[in-house]
């Protein structure tokens, strides 16, 4: 397994090198995004950020102010990405992410999409909240906080070396295709024959 | 048509002055539940953390999930942000007062919310609204019942969604597995269920399996199956082979950890029947994360805490 060090924004070139399997350490700005927002984006609306070239986190982060006004994470591990499924090619095309983050695994469209447009989609260890809040070391912003809501909002993390693994590359292979493919087989195996 | 007015937010009621040591020992259970797991589950996720080759996916995953373990306890904080479905499994003496341990078991859960042991969990399935304080119809879940005993037990797991949503129920006989009405069939869909969930219940999974019951007891007696300790095999020897033959098998499907392939899918299985009618037949399978949070007390009748349960 290669372990490869990353820096965010990354360019198509960076993109396509990397191949399922590998493991990366993310650096740099990181945008949140589920539900509410992936639904805003695929109806063409506008957001107050420039994620193009970034990675978009299936995450819904615990965030709490200080009272000299700073947020602070205080768990943000990825919530399942599936869910995303029906708007996540159209996220990648139109707005240009290079990286998607979330856990377990995404569909056909979006190992099309990640092909076609030059993306990944890294699968960071579901349950893993404070591992990976450890790695954010400065909330720069949020937005559509008032509209969506704390999880829901799209919250701008600046992080060192978060760690996940590229389970979707960007040359139409997935992790998730293969390993249910295998244990297909083996389980018609261990079940025998239908009686 | 008209839109349906929302629910007033539930509060909780005051706790009574009797019952202040009961109102801090709960509290005190959900804190430690969701932000340190028992021994015997660390001991089998460092198991299958030895499992697993060097340099594998497979054993990436679970030393994140190893060093989360330690990182979680030590600040004192969820270990996974999802702290699921509150499900309190509670043994009074006979006699004692079970509508006031509700009312103030539901204050617990709103100041351990408050304090941010859990997170706002409870949603308005018509409304879509928050409670904001993990307390509305059918939230938190208390299971009563009456033992001889002066003492209270009181168990307590954190159940994320990720998990309940590849639980799987089956009615037998299954002509898409071949499954007929026999511990050979429950094997059957029992393995189909692991091979369906794949990486998405936030493997390795621990599995809770009820034979037999009708469609609600089947559930939430599987959920039961999760006090159960790690290491423990049923007390039937027919359950306990199945357990293992089941543990083995769903292990050689090679989803391994998070679903990244490897050698441990799953954690241990817990198996248990309870009687049916004759003309049903449902397996069900309720599947618990890594994150398997649970934890319980041996309390006095006031409240006060004699004993951890899982230590």
């Amino acid at each position: 397994m290669r372990e490869i060090k990353l820096t965010l924004p990354m360019t198509e070139e960076q993109v396509r090198l990397l191949k399922v399997g590998d493991m990366v350490l993310l650096s740099g700005v990181m945008f949140t995004g589920r539900d509410a927002v992936h639904k805003h984006l695929f109806e063409g609306k506008s957001i107050p950020v420039d994620i193009s070239g970034s990675a978009i986190y299936h995450c819904g982060p615990v965030v709490v102010k200080a009272e000299n006004g700073e947020w602070s994470v205080r768990a943000a591990g990825p919530t399942t990405s599936t869910r995303e499924e029906p708007y996540q090619a159209t996220v990648i095309e139109k707005y240009g992410i290079r990286a998607v983050i979330g856990k377990g695994g995404m569909g056909s469209k979006t190992l099309t999409a990640c092909k076609d447009f030059g993306c990944v989609y890294l699968h960071a260890v579901g349950g893993a909240a404070q591992v990976l809040a450890e790695t954010v070391k400065k909330v720069r912003g949020v937005s559509m906080l008032e509209e969506f809501g704390s999880p829901e909002a799209i919250w701008e993390l600046e992080v060192v070396d978060f760690p996940a693994l590229v389970t979707i590359d960007a040359h139409g292979n997935s992790l998730h295709a293969e390993i249910a493919a295998s244990s297909e087989q083996r389980l018609a195996e261990v079940l025998g024959p239908k009686k | 048509m008209a839109t349906n007015p929302k629910a007033p937010p539930k509060t909780p009621l005051p706790v009574p002055a009797t019952h202040t040591k009961l109102f801090e020992t709960l509290v005190e259970l959900i804190r430690v539940t969701s932000t340190n797991l028992p021994p015997d589950v660390r001991q089998s996720v460092t198991t299958a953390l030895e499992k697993e080759k060097t340099g594998t996916a497979g054993e990436y995953a679970m030393k994140v999930i190893q060093r989360n373990i330690d990182i979680a306890c030590g600040v004192s904080q969820p270990l996974c942000q999802d702290t699921g479905s509150i499900l309190f499994f509670v043994k009074t003496p006979v006699g004692y007062d079970q509508i006031t341990f509700s009312e103030v078991c539901e204050a617990a859960v709103a100041k351990a919310t408050e304090l941010g042991y859990l997170r706002q969990n409870s949603v308005d399935s018509i409304t879509g609204q928050n409670s904001g304080n993990n307390l509305g119809p059918g939230t938190p879940t208390i299971y009563f019942e009456q033992h001889r005993s002066e003492d209270l037990d009181v168990r307590l797991a954190l159940k994320g969604g990720g998990c309940e949503n590849v639980g799987a129920q089956y009615s037998l006989p299954d002509s898409r597995l071949g499954a007929g009405r026999d511990l050979e069939g429950v094997r059957k869909v029992v393995l189909d269920a692991v091979y369906q969930a794949q990486g998405k219940g936030c493997g390795p999974g621990i599995l809770g399996v009820v034979i037999g019951g009708d469609r609600s007891t089947g559930f939430s007696y599987s959920k039961k199956l999760f006090l159960r300790l790690m290491e423990d095999t049923s007390s039937d020897e027919r359950l306990a082979e199945l357990e293992q033959r089941i543990m083995l098998e769903a292990n050689s499907l090679g989803i391994g950890p998070m679903g990244f392939g490897g050698n441990t899918t799953v954690l241990g299985v817990k198996i248990a029947a309870l009687n049916r009618l004759p003309a049903s037949f449902f397996v069900s399978v309720s599947y618990m994360c890594w994150a398997f949070r649970r934890q319980g007390v041996k309390a006095d009748s006031a409240g006060a805490i004699k004993e951890w349960l899982y230590t």
